[in-house]
């Protein structure tokens, strides 16, 4: 059965049953990335155009192998082989591609709300995949999905996000997503990296890491982006590592089966020691796994069978 | 124009200047308001035109303080003759037209042009305000001697701030001896950054870069402060958070020649209007929070806010069909101006003497146009409006050559039926 809607922009708009749904269906087809011809005929004949504006490795693979596994064509744009370093704008880019009459297509870009502007011009189906600071809803599912095969269940849960949040597209996603989950989301970071009035969207906020990991079922660490030391964000690398990263020292007083995860890219050393994020704890590349038959899961909820 | 005659009839004049508030008839000759007369008293002379306003108000025209008409320079956007179009069926009777064209309205030359024009255009009138820095940079002040002498009513750089408090005060100082107001956009650009809409919940939820009260506020403090310094007047536009409230209310207190003005969207909207990521409501400074809007709306009632501009910006779709984040600041207003400031009459925020207050006597008050009021001698610039007219807002409709309106589809009750300039009539829908 598909899913009621055309498109997937955001965590706000996918009702527990459909997350849960989504979840279930990935579930199911994870098992095809593992046979030795990792290939279904499911979605033969539809097209799927991967548009992405800014630099990807993890999320535009994930998506053109999902595609690819389950037999769509794909076409990949990117910004600079694109018609947009001519100048040609979001909105004239979005019906020329309408007018080549794909299913799907899967955006990233760097404004938020540009998904939204190409769901409006076009009859495919649009995923977003990450816009500006906004939302990033694959990886909310991914992250989930990856949680819910560690612990069986998100409802009751504790997870830490730890970083950036205020310039964070993945950690939007995860708050809204996880909460809606009925999970409890507790943040931690500078007050410089805290968006203005998230407690409103039921998240918890603390300046200091530990309080955020005791207890915390998941620890969830956010890549911090170089550039924001300009924006008078943070102070110096050094520092941030110092008080923020995550290391051996401040997962002591988590609990003792803690997830530790990350979206990726990693800067290691700085958000995250090595150590960490190649310790028994970490579930890094499995996420990166599941992204693949989360992908997989939505082509097939909003393309797949009849309507 | 010269041998224009009318005996306006039957309606309820309303003029805060002259304290008429009541049913009198209007005897207009030779461009001019010949006299104010009791219903019973008026004799017709058999030459005027009979213009019947029973049931509608009539008010001193109508004059909006702060419009981009975007002439010369962004002519695809706007003109001046289709801004007076415009201005003139929303019930303007007079506009003030900002400086940031491009040329940007820094000399005689500019002025020149655009008041030539406005002449050609024959609608409303057309005040240029010149620019406070040459070129709206903000390094060096303009001539305004020689703006002033061209025809210049008041300095301002809106659009951009005065980040140099130096620079600031010596404009201030320098335009006091011309009898030249000085009009403040205030904001921090630092402050601002890369912000496109208010910082908050709605922002956060958005994921856009947000921006701060602050920006605004910390600016109307600096600007409060060298006001009081230099002992000129201060007018500051756009007014959208409760800090700057407090402050202009603190310093009118003090007694301090500052005077303030906001926009209808200011009290008709706030932040959750871009939910959708409509860059129709993408506007400096940004659509605020409910407590700010309450906090302008009851400045509105208390006098701390003197007049209501609609900062009309118009922008084509090159501009606005675009990200959020790539789309360009401002609305237009003059056509949903006095009908939005209508509903705080119908909300009972206001009386309608008071907004009649804001949207003419004070703010040709406050940029000392003369001839204020509906007085015997004056001309004749007046504006009729049916307060119990129910529409639907129709950008289509709009005289304006733009159509970036977040207010499309709204029903909204009350709007100007007869706008006269001199005079003349430029608008007529009763």
């Amino acid at each position: 059965m598909r899913l009621a809607k055309k498109d997937i922009l955001d965590m706000e708009s996918l009702s527990v049953g459909e997350i849960q749904y989504i979840l279930d269906t990935a579930e199911t087809l994870k098992e095809i990335s593992t046979r030795p011809i990792k290939k279904v005929p499911t979605l033969r004949g539809k097209t799927v155009i991967h548009f992405f504006y800014e630099p990807s490795t993890r999320t535009k693979t994930s998506f053109e192998i999902a595609a690819k596994r389950l037999s769509a064509d794909t076409v990949s744009i990117s910004a600079s082989t694109s018609s947009i370093v001519k100048g040609e704008t979001l909105v004239d880019t979005a019906k020329n591609l309408e007018a080549m009459n794909p299913d799907a297509i899967i955006i990233r870009h760097r404004a938020a709300g540009a998904p939204h502007i190409l769901a409006r011009l076009s009859r495919a189906s649009v995923i977003n995949a990450g816009d500006g600071m906004h939302a990033h809803p694959t990886q909310a599912l991914l992250d989930m999905m990856t949680v819910r095969e560690k612990r069986g269940r998100l409802a009751g849960l504790r997870i830490a996000i730890i970083g950036d949040v205020a310039h964070s597209r993945v950690a939007r996603s995860n708050i809204v997503g996880f909460i809606k989950m009925g999970a409890k989301v507790v943040l931690a970071g500078p007050a410089t990296m805290m968006p203005i009035g998230v407690e409103t969207l039921g998240a918890r906020v603390t300046y200091h890491v530990q309080e955020a990991i005791k207890d915390a079922d998941v620890v969830m660490v956010l890549r911090i982006q170089k550039e924001r030391q300009q924006a008078f964000v943070f102070p110096s690398e050094r520092e941030y590592a110092q008080c923020y990263g995550l290391t051996q020292e401040k997962l002591a007083g988590a609990k003792e089966n803690v997830l530790i995860m990350h979206p990726g890219p990693i800067n290691r050393g700085i958000e995250i020691s090595p150590e960490v994020a190649e310790g028994p704890y970490s579930v890094i590349l499995e996420q990166v796994a599941n992204g693949v038959a989360i992908r997989m899961a939505l082509l097939f909820l909003l393309l797949g069978g009849p309507r | 124009m010269e041998n224009s005659r009318y005996l306006i009839k039957g309606g309820c004049v309303i003029d805060p200047e002259t304290g008429i508030d009541g049913l009198f008839d209007i005897v207009i000759e030779d461009g001019k308001i010949a006299s104010i007369e009791n219903p019973q008293s008026a004799i017709r002379n058999p030459q005027s035109e009979l213009i019947d306003a029973s049931g509608k108000v009539v008010t001193p025209g109508l004059i909006d303080m702060h419009v981009h008409l975007r002439e010369p320079g962004h002519e695809y956007k706007e003109t001046i003759e289709t801004g007076c179009l415009a201005a003139a069926h929303g019930g303007f009777t007079t506009v003030c037209c900002m400086p940031n064209t491009d040329p940007v309205n820094d000399n005689q030359s500019v002025t020149d042009y655009i008041l030539k024009k406005a002449r050609t255009a024959e609608s409303v009138r057309v005040y240029p305000v010149g620019a406070i820095s040459r070129g709206l940079l903000g390094k060096s002040l303009a001539d305004y001697g020689e703006l002033k002498a061209t025809g210049v009513v008041a300095v301002s750089d809106d659009g951009n701030p005065v980040m140099n408090a130096q620079l600031m005060r010596r404009s201030l100082e320098y335009a006091k001896g011309f009898g030249l107001l000085v009009i403040v956009h205030c904001e921090d650009r630092n402050l601002t950054a890369n912000g496109v809409m208010n910082e908050g919940i709605t922002a956060t939820r958005l994921g856009l870069p947000g921006i701060p009260n602050a920006e605004e506020t910390v600016m109307v403090a600096r600007d409060i402060a060298l006001c009081e310094l230099t002992g000129a007047p201060l007018h500051i536009a756009h007014i959208s958070t409760e800090g700057s409230v407090l402050l202009i209310r603190e310093a009118k207190a003090r007694g301090l020649p500052v005077t303030a003005e906001t926009a209808p969207h200011y009290f008709s909207l706030t932040e959750e209007a871009v939910a959708n990521y409509d860059t129709n409501t993408r506007v400096h400074p940004p659509l605020r929070t409910g407590k700010d809007r309450d906090a302008i709306r009851t400045a509105l009632a208390d006098g701390t806010i003197d007049v209501i501009a609609s900062d009309h910006a118009p922008h084509s779709s090159i501009e606005k069909d675009l990200e959020f984040d790539q789309a360009a600041n401002g609305m237009i207003g003059l056509e949903t101006s006095l009908p939005l400031s209508l509903q705080l009459v119908e909300m009972g925020l206001i009386d309608l003497n008071v907004l009649v207050a804001k949207m003419s006597i004070n703010p040709a008050r406050i940029l000392n146009l003369g001839h204020i009021g509906l007085k015997p001698g004056n001309p004749a610039d007046l504006t009729i409006i049916d307060t119990e007219k129910k529409f639907t807002v129709d950008a289509d409709t709009f005289r304006s050559k733009s159509r970036n309106t977040p207010f499309n589809g709204w029903e909204l009750k009350g709007k100007a039926v007869l706008t006269m300039v001199g005079g003349k009539i430029v608008f007529d829908n009763l």
